[in-house]
């Protein structure tokens, strides 16, 4: 895990762990975190792939801006994985960059 | 429907001084704030502020909002809530989460929606690792983790020489700032604190290429010559797994474009900027802007335009008018002195171009 342990300035004690899974994998997340921030600590930077050339996708603005982040969780397609916070027995999944079948 | 006398978009230090100010005129509030927390930039911000005192600067970033937000129980707050459409009907659209669709009908409406980073085009700038500033610092700052081990930053102004020390601060490695211009763009205290921990703060230097298969694995740079062209020979490879972006930021319009309000394309307010009067009204009557969406400048006129905007909203909305006149005189006053001097010359010229130019072509974009 990659998360910052000594800062000058900021506190980050030790939070309770969420659990959740990646692509099958089991995970740790912590109180807090949003599924990218969660993702990103476990060394997962790539969340999709872009429609024409499979290119791989992280995030870019972490605000809920840009896009770059849409996955699925619980079997809901498209959402916004900085954004949205991290939930124990979340089940968190890559997409294909439409959100795979589209229901409408 | 959710009614309400005036309605903030945003709650960063303009839409919070904005909730507040009409608030405190006796006007009933709703704010709608897109993030879990309140803030804006701000919560991302651990140095102490620059600016003047009367506006908390010498207080951290991360602790204005509480202060913003003493005496706001008047204000109803809506976090994770992000308005998506704005209507001639008056009617704006909005959803909570990522599914509660709702719509409100407010008399008058604060757009405090802040700004968004300006992105550089260079082989492999899709790749995982290529972060804006802002995003870096949300990882950091906000949720404690590590965006990379090497980091290269692209952008000598404020924000990229704050930010490289923010990264510092949390113990990962900058491989170097570069900069295109000839000159830093930041103030010198921060710069030289850079440069004392050994980063090199690289002028006339741009970033040619990100290279990697999954993210990035290493950035190429290069010198640039006075027509800012790369000098060929001069191209360097750092073994960095972060890009990240400090280029600019530019006023987020979308709701404004939509609902049709008249813009101008003004370079040093940072892009397109919504025209408006010396209330901070902009072209249709019942909306107003303040902050980084009128223009990127920073927090203490964001916060000092927030006020402005929330009071002339309210004296609109029929709130005592020598209260509210009292509020606008006050903020227009110090508006006027924090503009001033050679730090606001590029503020006062790109304010001058928007007042000027009230003619057609203001047209040409609505
Ligand atoms: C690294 C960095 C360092 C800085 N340091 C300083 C400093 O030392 N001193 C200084 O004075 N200034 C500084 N600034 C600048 C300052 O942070 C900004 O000028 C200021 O935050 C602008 O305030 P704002 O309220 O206009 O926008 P923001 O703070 O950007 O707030 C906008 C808010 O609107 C919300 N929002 C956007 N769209 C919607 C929507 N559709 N629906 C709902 N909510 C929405 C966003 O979530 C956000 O909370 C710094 C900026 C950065 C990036
Ligand atoms: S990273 Fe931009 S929307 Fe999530």
């Amino acid at each position: 895990m990659s998360r910052i342990s000594e800062h000058p300035i900021l506190k980050f004690e030790d939070k309770p762990v969420i659990n959740f899974t990646f692509e099958g994998r089991k995970l740790e997340g912590r109180q807090g975190d949003t599924i990218a921030s969660a993702l990103h600590a476990n060394g997962i930077m790539v969340l999709s792939h872009s429609r024409r050339n499979k290119r791989p996708r992280g995030f870019f603005c972490a605000i809920g801006k840009c896009s770059s982040c849409l996955m699925t969780v619980n079997g809901k397609a498209n959402v916004r994985t900085c954004v949205e916070p991290l939930v124990e027995g979340m089940e968190i999944l890559r997409q294909p960059a439409t959100g795979g079948e589209l229901k409408w | 429907m959710v009614e309400t006398q005036l309605l903030v978009v945003g709650g960063g230090p303009a839409g919070l001084a904005a909730a507040s100010a009409a608030a405190s005129l006796g006007i009933e509030v709703l704010l709608a704030d897109e993030g879990l927390k309140l803030g804006g930039q701000l919560v991302k911000q651990t140095h102490k502020f620059f600016g003047s005192r009367e506006h908390h600067a010498g207080v951290r970033g991360i602790d204005i909002p509480n202060l913003l937000l003493e005496n706001q129980d008047k204000v109803n707050i809506m976090s994770n809530t992000t308005i998506i459409g704005c209507y001639e009907d008056g009617v704006l659209t909005a959803v909570t989460g990522e599914d509660q669709y709702f719509k409100i009908k407010p008399q008058r409406v604060v757009f405090a929606t802040g700004a968004s980073e300006k992105f550089l085009s260079f082989p492999g700038n899709d790749l995982p690792g290529v972060y804006g500033a802002g995003a870096v610092q949300t990882l950091m700052n906000q949720y404690g983790v590590v965006p990379g081990k090497r980091v290269l930053m692209i952008g000598a102004g404020n924000i990229g020489i704050i930010v490289s020390y923010q990264l510092l601060q949390a113990g990962i490695h900058v491989a170097a700032v570069v900069e295109a211009a000839p000159n830093i763009g930041a103030y010198l205290v921060h710069a030289s604190k850079l440069a004392r921990a050994g980063v090199p703060i690289l002028t006339r230097h741009t970033i040619v290429e990100a290279k990697g298969t999954d993210s990035v694995q290493s950035a190429v740079i290069a010198q640039l010559d006075e027509k800012w062209q790369v000098i060929p020979g001069t191209e360097k490879e750092l073994e960095v797994d972060v890009v990240c972006l400090a280029v600019g930021l530019s006023p987020v319009l979308d709701l404004l474009s939509q609902i049709g309000c008249r813009r101008k394309y003004i370079p040093e307010l940072g892009g397109d900027v919504p025209f408006r009067d010396k209330q901070l009204k902009t072209s249709i009557d019942w909306i107003y802007v303040a902050g980084d969406t009128a223009g990127v400048e920073e927090a203490s006129a964001a916060m000092v335009e927030g006020r402005l905007a929330g009071a002339a909203a309210a004296a609109q909305l029929g709130a005592d008018s020598t209260e509210a006149g009292k509020i606008i005189a006050s903020c227009q006053a110090s508006l006027d002195s924090l503009r001033r001097g050679p730090v606001g010359a590029k503020i006062r010229a790109g304010i001058a171009k928007l007042e000027g130019g009230c003619c057609k072509c203001l047209n040409h974009q609505a």
